[in-house]
C-alpha cells in the first residue's frame, strides 16, 4: 500500500510509531499530486516548499521525542476560502487574485497545531456561490471517477483532491450544502457541523448566518478526528458554541442498535433519480437489519426551502460582499476618476456572473418596499422549516435520507442557474435549521457514487458519525478511483 | 414578477456594479426567473410565525469586557491594499472628475 492510500487515522499512527515520517508521507503526496493533478485540477495553490518545512517540523519535535499533534505530519488541503497566513487565498475569485492574509483562519491555525501539513489550497466556486466549481474564476475542477463529469460544488476541490488521493484530508465550507454535495459526487464523507461548532474567523464571508467549515475525508474516522480537531469556541467568532463538547472518536464503534431513524418522504418525491433513491433505500435497510428502528417521517415546509435559501443567501451575501471596494485589499480597476466610479468598475471586473446575480438579487430582496416581502418573510419560513426538524427530532434520534438527486453530472450539463439551484434541495433545509448532517458513501449508479445523508439535532455529531460509521464499517467500498497515472521519471 | 431595464440599472447602481447593456438584458431575465420561484414563500400564512435570523436561540448578545488584545501591525493591515502611500491607502479624489 502506498502512503497516499492510507487514511488520515491510519497514517498518524504510522508516523507516531516512526514506522514511516512526516517527510516521506509529504514526499509521497506531493509526488502524487505530480502525477494525476493535471486530469483533476483540484488546486489552486500548492505550497510544496511549505508543506516539506512543516513535515520536517514534525519530523524533528517526534526525533527528539516531544509530543505531537493528532494529526501529526498528516498531509490536508484547505479550500482556498479559508485565510492562511502567508500563502495566497483567492475564493476562485479575481477580486481577491492577489490576497495574501495577514493571519489565520481558526480553522488553519487549530489544524496547524494538530500537526496537519498543508499542501495547498483547492479550487471552488466563486466566493463559494455554485455546485459544480463552474463558477471558478480561474479554472475547472474534475471528478475523479469521470473527468468529463463535475466534483460537485462549492467545495469541489476539496473532495476531488481527497478522493483522488492528493490529500489525506480536507476542509471545505458550506453555506447550503457545499461540504455534503461534492462529498457525495465524489464517494468521499463530509460532514456540515451545527452552526457555531466551528469558528468562522478567517473564513471569507459570505451568508453569514448559514456559513460552516465542515471535515471532508476518507472515512468516518477521520471526519471525527479532523472535526475534534477544529471544533470549540473562540473569542474571536461571538457565534461560536459556548459548552463542552463530547469526544467525537469515543463512541464511533457503538453502532445502530435501538436507534430511531425517520426517513424523510419528501426527500423521496418528484426529481429524484430512482436508482439513486434505490441506493439509499439499500443502506437504509442495512441500518434496520443493524437493529435501528427505522420509520417514515414528513418534513412538510421542506419543499419551501429552496426558495428561502435563495433569498436569505443572496441579501447576506450582497451584504457581506459589500465589503470589495478596491480600497483596502482586493483588486481596483487600473481606470478611475473618481472614487464612485472605482468602487463600480473595481467590482465589476472583479466578481464573475454568478457572484454578480446573487449581489441584485440579495439588493433587491433587501431594498426599500420589499424588505417585508422577501428577507422577513424568508426568516418566517424559516422558522417552520426549523420547526419540521424540531418536530421530528422529538421522534427520531436522526433523518436519513439522499444527499443530492442524481449523481455527478456533466461539465456544461446545467446551463440554467435555477437548475442548478435546485440540486440543493435536501441540502438547503439543514443550513436553514443550523443542524449537522453527514454524507457518507453508499454506493455507486453507472460508477459514480452515491450519499446517504442523516441529519441530526443541534450538537448531534457524535451521533451522526455513529450511525455512518455503522453503515460504513458494513460496506467495504471501493474508497479511491482508478486514475491513469503520469509517469515522470 | 418581471424587472425592467431601468430596474436593474437601479439595482446596479445600489450594489455599485457597472453592467454592459449584454449583461443588464441577461440578469433582468434570470432575476426574474429566480425571484419567481421564490415567491412561492407567499403560499404558506405566516402572520404568527417569528422570524429566526439565527439558529442558536441561546445566543443573544454576546459581551465581553472591552480590553485591548493582540492586533495586526500598520505594516501587515495594510500589505494587501492595492495602493499605498507612507503608511496610508491611497484612493482618489473623493469629490469631482479629475485623476489624481
Amino acid at each position: 500500500m502506498k502512503l497516499w492510500e492510507l487514511t488520515a487515522h491510519q497514517l498518524a499512527a504510522a508516523i507516531c510509531r516512526g514506522e514511516t515520517s512526516a517527510a516521506e508521507a509529504t514526499e509521497a503526496y506531493l509526488e502524487r499530486i505530480q502525477a494525476v493533478e493535471g486530469q483533476i485540477e483540484a488546486y489552486l495553490t500548492i505550497t510544496a516548499d511549505l508543506a516539506r518545512e512543516q513535515a520536517r517540523q514534525v519530523d524533528a519535535r517526534l526525533s527528539r521525542g516531544e509530543q505531537v499533534g493528532p494529526l501529526a505530519g498528516v498531509p490536508m488541503a484547505l479550500k482556498d476560502i479559508l485565510c492562511t497566513e502567508g500563502v495566497r487565498t483567492t475564493a476562485a475569485s479575481r477580486m481577491l487574485e492577489n490576497f495574501v492574509p495577514p493571519y489565520d483562519a481558526t480553522a488553519t491555525a487549530r489544524l496547524r497545531a494538530s500537526g496537519a501539513v498543508l499542501l495547498g489550497k483547492t479550487n471552488l466556486d466563486e466566493f463559494a456561490m455554485g455546485s459544480s466549481v463552474e463558477n471558478s474564476a480561474y479554472k475547472q475542477t474534475y471528478n475523479p471517477w469521470d473527468t468529463s463529469r463535475v466534483p460537485g460544488g462549492s467545495s469541489g476541490g476539496s473532495a476531488a483532491a481527497v478522493a483522488a488521493g492528493e490529500a489525506a484530508f480536507s476542509l471545505g465550507t458550506e453555506t447550503g450544502g457545499s461540504i455534503r454535495h461534492p462529498a457525495s459526487f465524489c464517494g468521499i464523507v463530509g460532514l456540515k457541523p451545527t452552526y457555531g461548532l466551528v469558528s468562522r474567523y478567517g473564513l471569507v464571508h459570505f451568508a453569514s448566518s448559514l456559513d460552516q467549515i465542515g471535515p471532508m475525508t476518507r472515512d468516518v474516522r477521520d471526519c471525527a478526528l479532523v472535526l475534534q480537531a477544529i471544533a470549540g469556541h473562540d473569542p474571536l467568532d461571538s457565534t461560536t458554541y459556548q459548552g463542552q463538547l463530547p469526544d467525537y472518536l469515543a463512541g464511533l464503534e457503538e453502532g445502530v442498535e435501538g436507534l430511531r431513524l425517520g426517513v424523510a418522504r419528501e426527500y423521496f418525491g418528484e426529481g429524484l433519480d430512482p436508482r439513486v433513491g434505490e441506493a439509499v433505500r439499500r443502506a437504509i435497510g442495512d441500518l434496520e437489519r443493524q437493529g435501528a428502528v427505522v420509520e417514515e417521517v414528513s418534513l412538510p415546509h421542506s419543499p419551501y426551502a429552496l426558495a428561502v435559501y435563495y433569498t436569505i443567501n443572496p441579501s447576506e451575501a450582497s451584504s457581506n460582499l459589500a465589503r470589495y471596494d478596491g480600497i483596502g485589499y482586493g483588486h481596483r480597476t487600473a481606470e478611475a476618476t473618481d472614487l464612485e466610479e472605482l468602487y463600480r468598475r473595481s467590482r465589476s471586473e472583479g466578481f464573475g456572473d454568478e457572484v454578480i446575480r446573487r449581489i441584485m438579487i440579495g439588493t433587491y430582496a433587501l431594498s426599500s418596499g420589499y424588505y417585508d416581502a422577501y428577507y422577513l418573510k424568508a426568516q418566517k419560513v424559516r422558522t417552520l422549516i426549523k420547526r419540521d426538524f424540531d418536530q421530528a427530532f422529538s421522534q427520531y434520534d436522526a433523518i436519513i435520507g439522499p444527499v443530492t438527486p442524481t449523481v455527478a453530472f456533466r461539465v456544461g450539463e446545467m446551463e440554467d442557474p435555477l437548475a442548478m439551484y435546485l440540486s440543493d434541495i435536501y441540502l438547503a433545509p439543514v443550513n436553514l435549521a443550523g443542524i449537522p448532517a453527514v454524507s457518507v458513501p453508499c454506493g455507486f449508479v453507472d460508477g459514480l457514487p452515491v450519499g446517504l445523508q442523516i441529519i441530526g439535532p443541534a450538537l448531534s455529531e457524535a451521533r451522526l458519525l455513529r450511525i455512518a460509521r455503522a453503515y460504513e464499517r458494513s460496506h467495504d467500498y471501493v474508497r479511491l478511483p482508478q486514475l491513469e497515472v503520469k509517469d515522470n521519471g | 414578477m418581471k424587472l425592467s431595464k431601468e430596474e436593474i440599472e437601479h439595482l446596479a447602481w445600489l450594489a455599485r456594479l457597472e453592467l454592459n447593456e449584454e449583461q443588464a438584458g441577461r440578469l433582468a431575465g434570470q432575476i426574474s426567473r429566480i425571484l419567481d420561484y421564490v415567491e412561492q414563500m407567499n403560499q404558506l400564512d405566516t402572520s404568527d410565525v417569528p422570524p429566526t435570523f439565527h439558529t442558536l436561540p441561546e445566543l443573544s448578545n454576546v459581551f465581553r469586557d472591552d480590553i485591548p488584545d493582540r492586533s495586526l501591525s500598520r505594516e501587515k493591515a495594510l500589505q494587501s491594499a492595492p495602493a499605498r502611500h507612507q503608511g496610508y491607502i491611497l484612493v482618489p479624489k473623493v469629490r469631482g472628475g479629475e485623476p489624481q
